[in-house]
């Protein structure tokens, strides 16, 4: 059975060769730095599932005092120019798309297929794990196609892959970090506070007062928290069913939809959810890191107030 | 109350600009220690979140593959590609891809799209090539058109997947409705994400041919 952590080991394996890069790149005077930095990385990829917790953090401890004190600096890149990319470009044409679009045809085919595969009656990769696995698998195929089709030199992918990685920076580990202060919120019961705070002093006279505090609720926790599926549960239990459906006698279906999707514009406002949000930002470069994040708030903003109506007009037909 | 200072901290440190991964530990340790967590149980806590989150940065094992193709001028013969469509703009070619991001969405395809495989390499170079076909961008224009091509991205996913009915979140909906006793189908939830999507296909769509139009003017008034 193909498992998470094989994939797990593949990535650790590749951190690791970036680390390894940075290590003996000595035109960098801050080399150690990342090259300390991306190591812990592929500790926790390698053996982060047979390490003690504490061990655990102490790695991501380290990694945040290094990006966060002083700073990673990009290694020297050894890519290739503007106008030999534009050579290369004109001689390989359309085809150069081939490896870029196997990844995501092999990650939909093993996705939807993989699940099916059966050796013994014991599934080849575990359903819940299925679109993970498939993503390697198509990376791995791309990966093949390109080295066939353009004959690079051994080391060019782990080189260019390191380049890729450097103008993401700290903001590559951020989406993780996040997961972990979310997981200390819901252990410290800073949803229940919010929950509570907001129904004690909310008058809810009126039903659209419930479902405007429902769905702003919702977008504001998930602002907070990073992500709608930690905000929904709280919510839900603690303003949607209560007020809305047993006290206004609301269509739960309604209700618990338009809820979560009043979330999903939440996460178009908030640096919480950094993989949507400020990786973007990283990876293509852009100077303000809350760019992605301006250009998205007008439709958050409007497509909250469109929810909040939806709800506040269909909830309550029968 | 007490609990809620961690997310003082949050909003603090990121409206000051330190550096998020800092501010994300400071405000682990400010709550857990504000709940009457040892540091230490708080140390593991983030060690054992950190490593079952692992799953997230999957999506980096594509970095040697597009590094690989924009090495030998991917991003390049986008724009190629791009510029060979005299009817493209950065408005119209971003509807087109968020209508696509929608509709794969919409059927559980959420893995065709994203910001490493799908927008760096491919979209925004062809959003910057159509507008490039107007004269060269100055950088705060090129910026602009970037966060736009990560935005269609994210907007397309989050509202096209819950009309997907094996989507997490509908799934999760699901079970949290029937842990209070409501029992419901998953199909009705889905259909219930259809008016919001067509909505925000319109309002969204509409805001990017704003977009172009602004560009428009932009270039007019350097002119």
């Amino acid at each position: 059975m193909i498992r998470l952590e094989y994939v797990y080991i593949l990535a650790g394996l590749m951190f690791g060769a970036f680390s390894v890069q940075h290590a003996l790149d000595r035109a960098n005077p801050q080399r150690w730095r990342s090259a300390v930095f991306w190591g812990a990385y592929a500790i926790t990829f390698l053996v982060g599932s047979h390490l003690p917790d504490t061990v655990n953090g102490v790695l991501v401890l380290v990694m945040v005092l290094l990006a966060g004190v002083g700073g990673l600096k990009p290694g020297a890149a050894r890519s290739t120019s503007p106008e030999e990319r534009q050579v290369s470009a004109a001689r390989t044409g359309n085809w150069l798309f081939l490896p870029a679009l196997v990844i995501p045809a092999v990650a939909v085919l093993g996705t939807l297929f993989l699940k099916y595969i059966k050796f013994d009656g014991v599934p080849l990769v575990s359903p819940a794990q299925v679109t993970i696995v498939a993503l390697a698998l198509g990376v791995i195929c791309a990966l093949i196609v390109g080295i066939v089709m353009l004959r690079p030199s051994l080391g060019a992918p782990l080189q260019e892959g390191r380049r890729l990685i450097d103008s993401v920076g700290w903001a590559a580990v951020l989406p993780q970090m996040l997961a972990a202060l979310g997981a200390l919120f819901a252990i410290a019961g800073v949803g229940h506070v919010v929950a509570k705070l907001v129904t004690d002093y909310v008058p809810m006279t009126s039903s659209f007062v419930a479902v405007s505090t429902f769905t702003v609720g919702m977008a504001l926790f998930t602002i907070i928290m990073g992500n709608a599926f930690a905000a929904f549960p709280v919510m839900i239990t603690g303003i949607g069913l209560p007020l809305l459906v047993t006290g206004f006698h609301g269509n739960p279906v309604v209700v618990a939809s338009l809820g979560m999707l009043s979330g999903f514009c939440g996460t178009l406002l908030t640096p919480m959810a950094a993989n949507y949000n400020i990786v973007p930002a990283a990876l293509l470069e852009l100077k303000d890191r809350y760019g992605v994040i301006r250009v998205q708030a007008a439709t958050g903003g409007i497509m909250l107030v469109v929810n909040t109506l939806l709800m506040y007009f269909f909830a309550f037909r029968h | 109350m007490l609990v809620l200072s961690g997310v003082l901290v949050v909003i603090v440190g990121f409206a000051v600009g330190l550096n998020p991964l800092l501010v994300v530990t400071v405000a682990g340790f400010v709550t857990g220690i504000a709940a009457g967590i040892h540091p230490l149980a708080v140390l593991a806590d983030f060690g054992h979140a950190f490593i079952t989150s692992r799953y997230v940065a999957i999506v980096w094992l594509v970095v040697p593959v597009i590094g690989l193709l924009e090495r030998v001028g991917l991003r390049e013969r986008a724009q190629t590609l791009i510029a060979n469509f005299h009817t493209a703009t950065v408005g119209r070619l971003l509807l087109v891809y968020l209508l696509f991001r929608q509709i794969t969405a919409a059927l559980g395809l959420l893995s065709i799209g994203g910001h490493a495989q799908m927008v760096r390499p491919l979209i925004a170079p062809m959003a910057e090539a159509a507008a490039e076909k107007n004269g060269p961008l100055d950088e705060d224009t090129r910026m602009i058109i970037r966060a736009n091509a990560a935005a269609a991205d994210n907007i397309g996913a989050f509202f096209g997947e819950d009309i997907f009915v094996a989507m997490g979140s509908i799934l999760l909906i699901r079970g949290v409705l029937q842990l209070n006793g409501i029992n419901v189908q998953p199909i009705s939830l889905a259909v219930w994400a259809i008016p919001t999507a067509v909505l925000t296909f319109l309002i969204h769509g509409a805001r990017l041919l704003l977009l172009d139009r602004r560009l428009q003017r932009a270039r007019e008034v350097r002119s």
